[in-house]
């Protein structure tokens, strides 16, 4: 307990927390930003409910139904609006049902939000939005209900891309995210919203964005990932460690746009070895970004090649999502290899 | 009555003893009447479906098949569903039946259609099997997809599915239709979409391109007043759907009576058919179950509403008092019906439950169209898989 209060700082003040689960402590953060700032307003589909997955429950009866309220089935005018919403001034945070449905909204994200502030010479700025939306696979999502397409925004130069693993981690990078001065993606776990308990601060607090952390310390072997992936390595770095006495270092990316460089090169230098895992596909996956960078900077210290356990180059399958998944086995094969390279 | 011929006569004496009720049935009963169904409110249109259709015996037996197929269908998917059997998605088109059979009797097999994921109705009425559909939810080998599709990707020769992301098949229906004209084959293509993708965007492009190349495409609204949860006043400007077309004539159609559909749809197909361009109709229905499997369905309705539309305009039961009241079936007649599809629905429940699921090699087939066999990569460098197309 002492150390987990060592490890996080916010929290070693000892201010209450509750019980929570992921969507919770969504709740929690967007219930803090709408009492402290007066401009902000929460819109997507069936948000005014509480949303499809609770994360707005209780909101509109608490702050009014002109601050949380319910749009259309358009994404492409959810994000649009939003825009708009964000640089006449206001806080703006809209929800996009599921990640699979963003692609409509995909021209003015990338279009648009992301490059109000360069094509205006800083006069002009939408960093008033974030976007919220569930993310990656549930067991039996399928097709249009499973997808993280992080890969595809962190191609875009002008937005944040973060992705929480915990209901403390989530709360903290929500809130950095609506504070931040720039348009940012927030995609939650789908899988960890009822699944994922913290004692969870009830007062808002902020964790920076762009910093990596690193959850266990290690020396041979670097494992990176984000959201409900981590929690999988976790797993596959105990499994390393008694079946091959092998210690892995285990960093939760957090924000993958943009990314800290620093903290995995760092760890790369020291283990030489990475392994990176995702469920998107493997082809132009966030994980090839993250292996070029680091064999250009760290090219000596490598032991084995990076290693990059992802899903199959396939749209994410219905009945085969067993299969499709990078699990603890394939990862901890990965391993083995790399060792013995 | 009287005026049988001899033959019939003959006939009718041959049914009496040897126990064959179909014949007695058809000269007891009523071939065919003239039924009048509801006036359809127009749009850009001087003229719309005649008021009076005529409905024959075999029609009409035919259409009470269908829709109660697809309501047995639908009701023992619901019960799979919840035995944890059938997983994923599963969207239920029960109470919405006539639509599908109306839609069906009035275009021809050569016809093309395309709709959004509420789909096992269309599926069947487009040709596949009771059997092959549940297979396909169940996600076997032996469904219409080959069990890599699950229930909102079912596809049927001149079927386009099934598709999941509402209102993208809308522009996809509009290219069908240019394919038609451009083929000069004389086929439209039925384009649906309910009326919560009455609000995308991409809807109104493809009016616009349909409008103003002539295309033979059947725009059609399927309003079953809630959009998900949320009910058409909360999310349209307008929810006169049948007018959303502005410049595309439309019809706004009552879409629990199977007959005014046929007629409806009859008329549209007529107006694309003649080169007059798209035309939009819209079909007010409802929805029994939720949106969804994961939907109850009552926390944005009372149960009450939903008793009421049961018991007032179910399409089944409507269509079976309508033909036992005008003396165009018996009771029994229908009952065999039931017992028949009921027995059909349980073999092919049967199948779906037995049939093996697609080997693992599926995983990685079809992803590309590909002569060679593409190595697909995967989880690990190592591990690669093979597709073939």
């Amino acid at each position: 307990a002492l150390i987990y209060l060592l490890k996080y700082p916010y929290l070693a003040c000892l201010r209450p927390t509750q019980k929570m689960n992921l969507f919770q402590s969504i709740t929690s953060a967007l219930d803090n930003t709408l009492a402290s700032d007066p401009t902000a307003v929460i819109f997507g589909e069936d948000v005014a409910f509480g949303g499809v997955f609770r994360c707005t429950v209780g909101l509109r009866d608490k702050y009014g139904k002109d601050r949380v309220f319910n749009t259309p089935l358009c994404e492409q005018g959810i994000v649009g609006f939003g825009i708009g919403v964000a640089v006449a001034g206001a806080t703006a945070i809209a929800e996009i049902q599921f990640a699979d449905y963003i692609f409509p909204a995909f021209d003015q994200i990338v279009n648009e939000a992301a490059k109000y502030r360069y094509r205006s010479g800083n006069m002009f700025d939408c960093g008033n939005l974030t976007i919220r939306a569930p993310w990656g696979c549930v067991g039996h999502g399928s097709l249009y209900h499973s997808q993280s397409p992080e890969a595809f925004f962190a191609h875009c130069p002008g937005l944040k891309v973060v992705i929480p693993r915990s209901p403390i981690q989530a709360k903290g990078l929500l809130l950095s995210c609506i504070a931040d001065k720039n348009p940012c993606i927030f995609f939650e776990p789908k899988i960890l919203y009822r699944a994922a308990v913290e004692q969870v601060p009830e007062d808002p607090y902020t964790i920076p964005l762009s910093q990596a952390e690193v959850l266990q310390e290690g020396s041979d072997v670097t494992l990176v990932a984000w959201g409900t992936q981590i929690h999988v390595l976790k797993e596959v770095a105990s499994m390393a460690q008694e079946k091959l006495g092998v210690s892995c270092e285990v960093i939760d990316l957090q924000t993958i746009l943009p990314w800290d460089i620093e903290t995995v090169c760092k760890s790369v230098v020291k283990t030489g070895r990475l392994l990176i895992s995702h469920e998107a596909p493997v082809t132009g996956g966030f994980a090839s970004e993250i292996s070029s960078t680091v064999q250009e900077e760290c090219f000596l210290n490598l032991e084995a090649p990076i290693s990059r356990v992802c899903g199959y180059d396939t749209p994410f399958p219905h009945i085969f999502e067993p299969f499709y998944i990078p699990d603890k086995w394939k990862c901890f094969e990965a391993i083995k290899k790399m060792i013995n390279y | 009555t009287w005026c049988r011929t001899k033959k019939e006569s003959i006939r009718l004496l041959k049914g009496l003893f040897s126990k064959n009720h179909s014949a007695l049935l058809d000269w007891v009963c009523s071939p065919s009447l003239l039924l009048t169904s509801s006036k359809c409110d127009l749009h850009r249109l001087e003229e719309g479906p005649p008021v009076k259709a005529e409905l024959t015996r075999e029609q009409g037996l035919q259409y009470y098949r269908t829709m109660q197929t697809v309501r047995r269908m639908e009701l023992k998917a619901d019960q799979l569903y919840k035995q944890k059997i059938i997983r994923g998605f599963c969207h239920l088109y029960d109470g919405q039946e006539a639509c599908a059979a109306g839609i069906e009797a009035a275009i021809n097999p050569s016809d093309h259609l395309i709709t959004a994921y509420r789909a096992h109705g269309y599926t069947y009425t487009r040709g596949v099997s009771v059997k092959e559909i549940l297979a396909e939810l169940t996600g076997r080998r032996g469904g219409v997809a080959k069990g890599k599709g699950g229930s909102m990707h079912m596809y049927a020769p001149h079927f386009y599915g099934g598709n999941g992301i509402v209102g993208a098949q809308v522009p996809l229906g509009a290219g069908i239709a240019l394919a038609c004209q451009y083929q000069g084959n004389n086929q439209v293509c039925v384009t649906l979409y309910g009326d919560g993708a009455a609000n995308q965007g991409q809807l109104f492009e493809s009016y616009n391109m349909a409008a103003l190349w002539k295309l033979p495409c059947i725009f059609i609204c399927e309003n079953n007043k809630y959009g998900m949860g949320t009910s058409v006043e909360r999310a349209a400007a307008s929810t006169d759907y049948y007018k959303r077309g502005d410049f595309i004539p439309g019809l706004r159609v009552d879409g629990m009576d199977v007959l005014c559909v046929r007629e409806a749809a009859q008329f549209a197909a007529d107006h694309c058919r003649a080169g007059k361009g798209p035309i939009i109709m819209e079909l007010q229905t409802y929805r029994y179950h939720g949106h969804s499997m994961s939907d109850p369905g009552v926390s944005y309705r009372t149960r009450e509403e939903i008793q009421e539309v049961r018991s007032k305009s179910d399409p089944i039961s409507m269509l079976k008092e309508r033909m036992l009241s005008h003396n165009m079936a018996s009771v029994e007649e229908f009952k065999e019906i039931d017992i028949e599809i009921r027995k059909q629905v349980e073999d092919a429940t049967q199948f779906a439950t037995s049939d093996p699921e697609p080997p693992l090699e599926e995983l990685c087939n079809h992803i590309f169209s590909n002569n060679p066999l593409l190595e697909v990569r995967g989880t690990n460098p190592w591990s690669k898989l093979k597709s073939v197309s």
